[in-house]
């Protein structure tokens, strides 16, 4: 499990367009770097990551190569009702992680 | 890539050749960096035969930056976001890169602001290209231009 930090405000007004921050560790290698002995690394990096906010999904992201080391994303959506927003990174060989933030909205 | 393999097989022939004579050491090669024409046809990948304008959409990336493995990079989209009128998704894509793809974000009129930031890694001063899929299935495209003086992706590790 890999660890992510997630910045979400715990409480916000009915309609306020709120930022969302994720981070995750991941290497995301590239499949394009090389050894000193010459040998391809092999491509391991996160494909896909996904937000859902009370299940629905709200936000999703494909990510290729060219994102940097420890995937950083910033995106926003209007607070409609107190809930949960679930997020879910997938990628290369089986990688998969998920976490989670509660707001609360008046 | 047909241009590149024959840019390879002269670039080896002509190596070769020198080895012969005994002057140059082999160097290695990596043939890997996205073309123009890569960018373009990744373009085409995801806006098919439709028009892209120019304009709406805005990058915030510095524009010289010293280390291209990390850099910052917001992208926004001049759009109401209301139930009719919004941003479906936003393409970013690089000039010069080994693959031309850097991300897709689909967001919809739940997000309120049109607005994604992430960290991007360029291997060369180069071009980004973003582009804003509305929900009338317009595309509107800006481009910016970064310098990059320490380059990513393709250095050896040890």
């Amino acid at each position: 499990m890999a660890s992510t930090l997630i910045n979400v405000p715990p409480k916000a007004k009915r309609g306020d367009i709120i930022e969302i921050k994720t981070l995750t560790s991941h290497i995301m290698e590239t499949g394009f770097r090389r050894t000193a002995a010459g040998e391809l690394i092999p491509r391991d990096i996160i494909t896909s990551f996904t937000c859902r906010y009370n299940g629905n999904e709200i936000f999703r992201a494909d990510f290729f190569p060219a994102i940097s080391a420890n995937p950083y994303l910033s995106f926003f959506t209007i607070a409609k009702e107190s809930g949960k927003f679930e997020f879910e990174w997938i990628g290369d060989n089986g990688f998969s992680t998920t976490a989670s933030a509660s707001i609360a909205v008046e | 890539m047909p241009k590149l393999n024959t840019t390879r097989r002269d670039f080896l022939g002509l190596a070769g050749g020198a080895a012969v004579a005994g002057a140059v050491p082999i160097v290695t090669l990596r043939p890997i960096e996205a073309t123009p024409a890569m960018l373009t046809s990744a373009i085409r990948n995801v806006v098919g035969e439709a028009q892209v304008k120019a304009g709406k959409v805005k990058i915030d990336i510095p524009p010289l930056v010293e280390n291209g493995n990390t850099v910052p990079m917001t992208v926004s989209v001049t759009s109401p976001m209301t139930e009719t009128d919004y941003v479906k998704s936003i393409h970013v894509f690089n000039e010069k890169n080994p693959q031309p793809n850097i991300g897709n974000f689909y967001i919809g009129p739940w997000a309120g602001r049109a607005q994604v930031a992430t960290r991007i890694r360029l291997a060369d001063s180069q071009k980004v290209v973003a582009i804003a899929r509305m929900s009338d299935d317009s595309f509107w495209s800006v481009s910016a231009e970064v310098i990059v003086t320490l380059a990513a992706c393709t250095e050896e590790v040890n």
